[in-house]
């Protein structure tokens, strides 16, 4: 490694930043954290509803297909041929009975067991695979999966722990208000390559101090904001944390004073883009969740979506997002879901102030590989809160970030 | 060909010009001014088109609501600066038989970004429908279908 900067024992309130650029240290990422014992999001199960149906998806960058076979159970396999690596699904989503590898047809059933290499035993007594060559050790790989409640998570470690452990009670009690076991219905995707590391978008999301000061939106409407009832919620070993707050009001007090970005004269010209209504448990309007390693799920008012990470390199990750909302929405529903899908995605009225922050974050970070991230908002502890001013879930994840890393 | 229908065409073409015109320059404030009271404006992903997702990036169903865009580009979001070009190419246009016109058009955006960095930021088409409102063309309804699916950091400004 090429770091100058050593990186304190045990401490999480300075984070180097070599971390967001090193190569080296993204090579270990690859293995430790997105090929290592964690679960990794893939997909909705509305995705690939039917026997046959595919999508394709990366864990960190590695590509993987995640199938329906005809008994409708649901197979996560990587993305490469076990002759020559080809990548042998090309297509973004289809519908398959096998899948067969374009270069010398190799063929491969639904599970990812090899079933045919052609001209195996020569022609006319000439040529074929060696004598030792046995097909069932050549399958596609195929990882761990689980599902619940209409989502599939993947992991390339069997040895990984069940899903609802994984989560741990907390995070999993969020998890489920959202996926209840009703079916989901896609809305769509949007997919964004922001030239940062994919880390910067983690803490941004377990970090609820810049969510008052940067997000003028947010904050003008009422919709997150630092003087409302809110809790920061992590599983024990901190790496997942979920964010989550009440609704308030546009109404100027001691806490907005020192907001710059609350504006209270700020109106919007058709209001139907703030019509919410109540539909989850509990008082809370907003629940966003950070999954480690590769998810974010976002519930803000009646906008559902998936935010998958998938890295491309230590300087960029593609943000890919799967807007949703249930089957059997009603057509008010599903147009509210649609309208309020104007506040997220690459063009969000609250989150292009963060992918546009994440550019310049890493701009100058990568210019400075010797200097530090201070994170000592709300002390140097790590433990739930039920306010906003603090960076506690970030230190969390970095604490368990050290312990996975080695570092 | 018909006279009628290339002077249809070139009408068009102006309004692309006027209408790219408003968005490269800056002047945001003018650009509902392109569309009817009524109108519906996205910004779909090709593959979500393709297959009938709905999901658009910017959706806005009211000339209120491409305000309120304007607003924000002037108010409350935080962006970098960038310059963009627009490109219009391949105009077809038909009258219907209400006396709408129905158009497409392929664009490119070209965009220069805060780090000096020249990019094809976005291209595909724009589908159409145009009235006639005081003798001007205004647009009651466009989809941007962008084939370059994958937004390069975030999409801002208006397509």
């Amino acid at each position: 490694m090429t770091q100058a900067a050593p990186w304190a024992k045990n401490d999480v309130t300075t984070v180097p930043f070599w971390i967001f650029t090193d190569p080296e240290i993204y090579r270990r990422e690859q293995e430790l954290i997105f090929q290592g014992p964690f679960w990794s999001y893939v997909g909705l199960e509305a995705e690939v509803p039917n026997p046959g149906d595919f999508i394709r998806t990366e864990i960190g960058d590695k590509p993987v297909i995640v199938v329906r076979d005809e008994t409708g159970e649901i197979n996560v396999l990587v993305n490469r041929c076990a002759h020559r690596g080809v990548a042998l699904c090309y297509h973004d989503h289809g519908n398959a009975k096998e899948l067969v590898c374009p270069y010398h047809q190799w063929t491969y059933d639904l599970r990812g067991k090899l079933l045919g290499v052609p001209f195996r035993r020569g022609y006319q007594g000439q040529g074929g695979m060696t004598e030792d060559f046995s097909p069932a050790d050549h399958g596609l790989q195929k990882l761990k999966v689980a599902r619940r409640g209409g989502t599939i998570f993947a992991s390339f470690d069997h040895a990984v722990e069940d899903f609802e452990t994984y989560l741990g009670p907390t995070t999993l009690r969020y998890f489920d208000r959202v996926f209840t076991g009703r079916p989901l219905a896609v809305l769509g995707h949007s997919r964004q390559r922001i030239p940062s590391n994919w880390k910067l978008m983690v803490e941004n999301i377990k970090d609820p101090y810049h969510g008052s000061l940067l997000h003028v939106f947010l904050v003008s409407f009422g919709l997150y904001r630092l003087d409302q009832k809110s809790k920061v919620e992590m599983d024990d070993t901190g790496r997942h944390a979920t964010l989550s707050s009440t609704r308030g009001e546009q109404v100027a007090n001691d806490a907005t004073q020192q907001m710059r970005s609350f504006k209270p004269g700020f109106k919007l010209a058709d209001t139907r883009l703030l019509d919410g209504v109540k539909e989850f448990s509990g008082d809370e309007t907003v629940a966003v969740q950070t999954l480690f390693p590769n998810l974010i799920i976002q519930q803000q008012t009646n906008t559902l979506a998936m935010r998958q990470i998938v890295t491309r390199g230590p300087n960029a990750f593609d943000l890919v997002w799967t807007f949703f909302g249930y089957a059997d929405d009603s057509e008010e529903m599903r147009r509210r879901r649609l309208r309020q899908a104007n506040w997220m995605g690459p063009s969000g009225f609250v989150s292009v102030d963060d992918s546009e922050v994440l550019t310049i974050s890493q701009d100058g970070i990568a210019a400075y590989p010797d200097s530090s991230a201070l994170y000592k908002m709300g002390g140097s502890h790590i433990r739930d809160e039920q306010h906003m001013v603090t960076e506690g879930a970030v230190r969390g994840f970095y604490r368990y970030y050290r312990q996975v890393m080695g570092l | 060909m018909a006279p009628d229908k290339v002077a249809l065409r070139l009408e068009v073409e102006d309004f692309h010009t006027d209408y790219c015109a408003a968005l490269d320059e800056g002047r945001y404030e003018a650009w509902p001014g392109f569309f009817t009271e009524d109108c519906l404006y996205l910004i779909v992903p090709r593959d979500n088109f393709d297959r009938g997702l709905p999901l658009a990036l910017m959706r806005c169903e009211s000339r209120g609501m491409l305000q309120d865009r304007v607003a924000s580009l002037r108010e409350t979001l935080f962006y970098l600066p960038r310059t963009l070009r627009h490109m219009v190419s391949g105009i077809r246009a038909t009258v219907q038989a209400d006396g709408s016109i129905a158009a497409e058009a392929n664009y490119l955006i070209l965009q220069t970004g805060h780090d000096r960095k020249a990019e094809l930021f976005n291209y595909g088409r724009y589908i159409d429908r145009f009235v006639r409102e005081d003798g001007a063309l205004r647009l009651k309804e466009r989809t941007c279908v962008f084939d370059s699916v994958t937004v390069p950091s975030s999409l801002v400004v208006p397509l």
